[in-house]
C-alpha cells in the first residue's frame, strides 16, 4: 500500500477525464479558430469550459481565460495589469507569503519601475486586515494576495481584504492567485471583490499544462504574449483543447457534493493533526482556533531533529510520499519565506514536512503515514547531523 | 567546405616501438565507437602510419568535429579535400579554389608542402612547391611566403589514386586510447572533483568502472541518477563504464553508532576504499582513483590521506592531488559534468559530517577506533557488497 500526500505538488488525473481527453485528441483535434465543422466541434468544448467555470464561479463565460497553467495566470494577472494601469499608479501591494509565480514577477515589475509592498502575517499565516489598510495609498493599483497558502494551508480572509481595497479604491485590482483554493473552497469573484483569479489544472485532478485566469469584465490589462490574437487578443496561441476540457470537467466533478466533501477532508486533517501532535517533538504549523480557518487538505508538521529530506526520503521507503516545504521550491533547498515569515523557529526551518491530502485521500493513507512516522522518529534522530 | 577526408594526426602513440599497433587498433577501435553515434557513414583505417576517416556519405562537419574531440590519443584532425589528377594546372585551380574558400582573409603568410607517395608524378615535391608557391601568389598578391613559421602550411600530398588537399589541423584532445592502459576503479560522488578524476585517467588510455555509495533514505533517487548521468558524460571520452552502486546506509550507521563523530567521515572513507578495491579486484580492474586534491576537505589532508590509502594495497591514483578547486571546476566545465555536479542533492560524504572533523588524524588511533566495529563490520561489509547493482552507461 502507498499513501500518496503529496497533493499540493500536483493531483492524480480522474480515470473518467484521460478518456474525455482521449476522444478529444482522437475525434475532435480541430482548431477553435478554424471556420470549418472541426474547428466548430473544437470550439464547443472551449464554450463548455467556459460554461462549467462561470457557474462554479458565479461569473460570465466571458470572463473566463485559458492559460498555461497556474505561473501563466499569475504572470498576466501581474504584468498584464501593471502594464495597463501604470498612468494611474506605480503601487502594488502582494504579501511575503506568495508562491514565486506572484513574488518573482513582482520583483520583475521593480525593476520596471513599479513599487511593490510585502505584507507580513500572523503566527497562522494570515494578512492582517489593518496592515493592508495601511499600505493601501492613493497610487495602488493592484493586490495580490493568494487564497491558501501552499505550504501551510493558511486560509486568507479574502472577502473582508476585498471589502478594505474597494473601499479604499474602486479602481484598485485585486489578484487572487487560488491554485491552491480552487476545489477546495467556494469561491465567489464576484461577492468577494476579487477581479483576477487564478487556477490550475493539474491541482484539482485535471492535466498539466493548462490553468484559467478569471478577468472581470471591466478589469483593465494588457497581453503578455503576442500572436494570433486568440482568446480576445489577450491570450494568443491555439487553445489547448483537450486540456481545458479535462480542467473544466475535473472542476466539474469536484463541485458536484462540494460539502460533503470538504467535509470529509476536514474530518480528516482533523484526526491527522491531532495524532500528529501527540507525537514527541512534532508541532504543526499554520493551525487557527478553527480547523475551518484553514484549507481542509494542507499540513505542516514541523520535525525536531531530522532533516526534511532525510524524513521524506524515509517515509518514502514505507510508501508515503510528502514533500519537504513545497514541492516547488524544495529542488533548490532554499529556506522557506512562508514558515520563516509565521514565525518557525531557526532550527525547524530544514526539519519541516508538507503532508497534502485530496478528496480521493483515504483514512488508511493518513494511518500509514502516521504508523510511519511513529516509526520512524526514533530510529532517524538516533542519527543526526551535529 | 565539403571535406572527404579526415586525417587523424597523433603523438604518443607513435613512439610506443612494438606495440605500436595494438595502441593504433585501439585508436580506430575508438574512434569507431565514437562515430557510431554520428549520423553518416564512415570508414576508419591506417595507412603508412597515420588514422584516415573517409566519409562515405553526407555527414554534419561539427557533428564530426566534436565527436573526434572526444576520442582520446588524437592530437590533431585535418579535414581533407580530394581531388582527382588531372595535370597540375586543374591541381592549382583547385588549390586556389580551396585557399579562398577556406581562407576568407588573404593577408596572411603560406608556405606549401608537397609528399608525394606516387613517385612517378611529372614534377617532384620542390617542383610542385615552388611552382604552386608562385601560382598563388599570382592569384593573390596580398599573401606572403614565410617557410619558417607560416600561418597557413599547405599539404599537398599526390597520392597513388587521388590528390589530398588539407591546412587546417583542428586540435585534439591528446593522451591515449582508452583501453591500451588497464583498467582502474572510479570513486565517483557526484561532486565537482571525481568525474573530473576518472576523465583525466582515462585520458592516460585506461578503461573505467565507477563505484558510487548510495545510502537511502540519507541520499535519495536523484542523487544516485546524478551520478548515472555524470558516469554518461564521463563515457562520451572513455567509452562504456559499468557503474556499480552499493547500499552503504547500514555500514554508515554502524560508524555513526560506535565511533567518535570527529572520526567518522575518515572511517567512512576507509570503508568506502575497502569496497572500491575488493570491487577493483572481482572485476580485473588494477588501480583506484579518487578526485581527492590534496587540502581542499579535512578528509583531504596529507595525514587524511595516509590514514585512508592504509586500507588498499592496490595503487590510488589521484590525477587532481596539485590541483586547485578553480583549475577542477575549469576542466568539469570542459567536460560538460560542472552543471550536474553542482545539483544539490546530499551525497553520502556530507550526510554525517562532523563540525570539527579531524584534521591530522593518526592512524594508529583510528584503528583502535575501528575495533569498535569488529563484531558487526564482516557481516555488514558482506551485506554492502551483495548490494552491488550494476548499471551501465554510455
Amino acid at each position: 500500500m502507498t499513501a500518496y500526500l503529496d497533493n499540493s505538488a500536483t493531483t492524480r488525473c480522474f480515470d473518467e477525464i484521460r478518456e474525455f481527453m482521449c476522444e478529444i485528441m482522437d475525434k475532435h483535434y480541430g482548431n477553435p479558430s478554424s471556420m470549418h465543422m472541426a474547428g466548430v466541434e473544437a470550439e464547443k468544448y472551449i464554450r463548455y469550459a467556459k460554461d462549467i467555470f462561470a457557474g462554479i464561479l458565479k461569473v460570465k463565460p466571458k470572463e473566463i481565460l485559458f492559460t498555461s497553467g497556474g505561473t501563466e495566470s499569475d504572470n498576466l494577472a501581474l504584468i498584464g495589469c501593471a502594464r495597463a494601469c501604470r498612468r494611474t499608479g506605480k503601487h502594488i501591494i502582494t504579501t511575503k507569503i506568495e508562491h514565486p509565480a506572484v513574488l518573482e514577477p513582482c520583483k520583475y515589475l521593480e525593476d520596471e519601475g513599479f513599487e511593490v509592498t510585502y505584507l507580513d502575517v500572523d503566527g497562522s499565516g494570515r494578512v492582517r486586515p489593518d496592515d493592508l489598510k495601511e499600505a493601501l495609498r492613493d497610487d495602488t493599483i493592484l493586490v495580490s494576495v493568494m487564497y491558501v497558502n501552499n505550504e501551510i494551508g493558511s486560509l486568507q480572509p479574502i472577502a473582508g481584504l476585498g471589502r478594505i481595497i474597494k473601499e479604499h479604491n474602486r479602481d484598485t485590482l485585486f489578484h487572487v492567485d487560488a491554485v491552491q483554493g480552487f476545489g477546495k473552497v467556494r469561491i465567489s469573484p464576484v461577492r468577494e471583490h476579487i477581479d483576477l483569479l487564478s487556477v490550475s489544472g493539474h491541482k484539482i485532478h485535471g492535466p498539466k499544462g493548462v490553468g484559467l485566469l478569471y478577468v472581470g469584465d471591466k478589469v483593465k490589462i494588457k497581453p503578455i504574449m503576442f500572436g494570433g490574437g486568440q482568446q480576445k487578443g489577450l491570450r494568443s496561441g491555439t487553445e489547448n483543447v483537450p486540456g481545458i476540457a479535462g480542467m473544466a470537467r475535473a472542476a466539474e466533478l469536484l463541485y458536484d457534493g462540494f460539502e460533503a466533501k470538504t467535509d470529509r477532508m476536514y474530518g480528516l486533517k482533523s484526526y491527522f493533526t491531532d495524532e500528529l501532535g501527540r507525537l514527541e517533538g512534532v508541532s504543526i504549523n499554520g493551525l487557527a482556533d478553527d480547523i475551518r480557518e484553514t484549507a481542509p487538505h494542507i499540513i505542516s508538521a514541523s520535525v525536531e531533529g531530522i532533516r526534511a529530506e532525510v524524513m521524506l526520503h524515509a517515509l518514502e521507503d514505507k510508501g508515503v510520499y510528502v514533500s519537504s516545504g513545497s514541492a516547488c521550491s524544495s529542488n533548490k533547498p532554499a529556506i522557506s519565506e512562508t514558515l520563516k515569515a509565521i514565525g518557525v523557529k531557526k532550527e525547524l526551518l530544514d526539519s519541516t514536512i508538507r503532508f497534502s491530502m485530496s478528496v480521493e485521500t483515504t483514512k488508511e493513507e493518513i494511518d500509514l503515514a502516521l504508523s510511519g512516522m511513529r516509526e520512524l522518529l526514533p530510529v532517524l534522530r538516533k542519527f543526526k547531523r551535529h | 567546405m565539403n571535406y572527404t577526408s579526415f586525417l587523424i594526426k597523433y603523438a604518443e602513440i607513435a613512439i610506443k616501438g612494438k606495440n605500436r599497433y595494438m595502441f593504433e587498433d585501439a585508436l580506430v577501435r575508438q574512434i569507431n565507437f565514437a562515430l557510431k553515434k554520428v549520423q553518416g557513414e564512415f570508414s576508419v583505417g591506417k595507412t603508412q602510419g597515420r588514422v584516415n576517416i573517409e566519409c562515405l556519405s553526407d555527414y554534419d562537419y561539427d557533428e564530426v568535429v566534436s565527436a573526434l574531440s572526444c576520442v582520446f590519443g588524437i592530437t590533431g584532425i585535418c579535414p581533407v579535400v580530394h581531388v582527382e589528377d588531372e595535370g597540375f594546372d586543374r591541381l592549382a585551380e583547385d588549390v586556389i579554389k580551396y585557399i579562398d574558400e577556406e581562407y576568407p582573409d588573404k593577408n596572411r603568410t603560406f608556405k606549401v608542402n608537397c609528399r608525394r607517395a606516387r613517385k612517378n608524378y611529372p614534377m617532384d615535391s620542390q617542383e610542385v612547391n615552388m611552382e604552386m608557391g608562385s601560382r598563388i601568389l599570382d592569384a593573390w598578391p596580398e599573401m606572403k611566403v614565410d617557410v619558417h613559421d607560416p600561418d597557413i602550411l599547405l599539404t599537398i600530398e599526390i597520392r597513388d589514386d587521388k590528390i589530398y588537399i588539407y591546412s587546417k589541423i583542428i586540435p585534439g584532445p591528446g593522451g591515449m586510447p582508452v583501453g591500451t592502459g588497464g583498467k582502474a576503479m572510479l570513486l565517483l560522488s557526484g561532486g565537482i572533483d571525481s568525474p573530473v578524476a576518472g576523465y583525466m585517467i582515462a585520458k592516460r588510455g585506461v578503461k573505467l568502472e565507477a563505484v558510487y555509495f548510495h545510502a537511502p533514505p540519507y541520499t535519495s533517487e536523484r542523487a544516485k541518477q546524478k551520478v548515472v548521468d555524470l558516469a554518461r558524460y564521463i563515457s562520451k571520452y572513455a567509452g562504456s563504464i559499468r557503474l556499480h552502486v552499493i547500499n552503504f546506509t547500514d555500514i554508515q550507521l554502524e560508524i555513526y553508532e560506535k565511533c567518535p563523530h570527529d572520526e567518522l567521515t575518515i572511517i567512512m572513507r576507509r570503508y568506502m576504499m575497502r569496497i572500491a578495491e575488493h570491487l577493483a579486484k572481482e572485476n580485473g580492474c588494477l588501480s583506484l582513483v579518487t578526485g581527492e586534491s590534496l587540502g581542499q576537505v579535512a578528509s583531504q589532508t596529507m595525514q587524511s590521506l595516509a590514514a585512508t590509502n592504509e586500507v588498499c594495497t592496490m595503487p590510488v591514483f589521484r590525477p587532481l592531488i596539485g590541483f586547485d578547486k578553480n583549475e577542477i571546476i575549469k576542466i568539469s566545465e570542459k567536460i560538460d559534468t560542472y552543471e550536474t555536479s553542482i545539483l544539490p542533492y546530499e551525497d553520502c560524504c556530507t550526510i554525517f559530517v562532523a563540525k570539527h572533523p579531524v584534521t591530522k588524524p593518526n592512524v594508529n588511533i583510528i584503528k583502535r577506533s575501528e575495533t569498535n566495529l569488529s563484531e558487526t563490520i564482516d557481516e555488514l561489509f558482506s551485506k554492502a557488497v551483495e548490494t552491488d547493482e550494476v548499471i551501465v552507461v554510455s
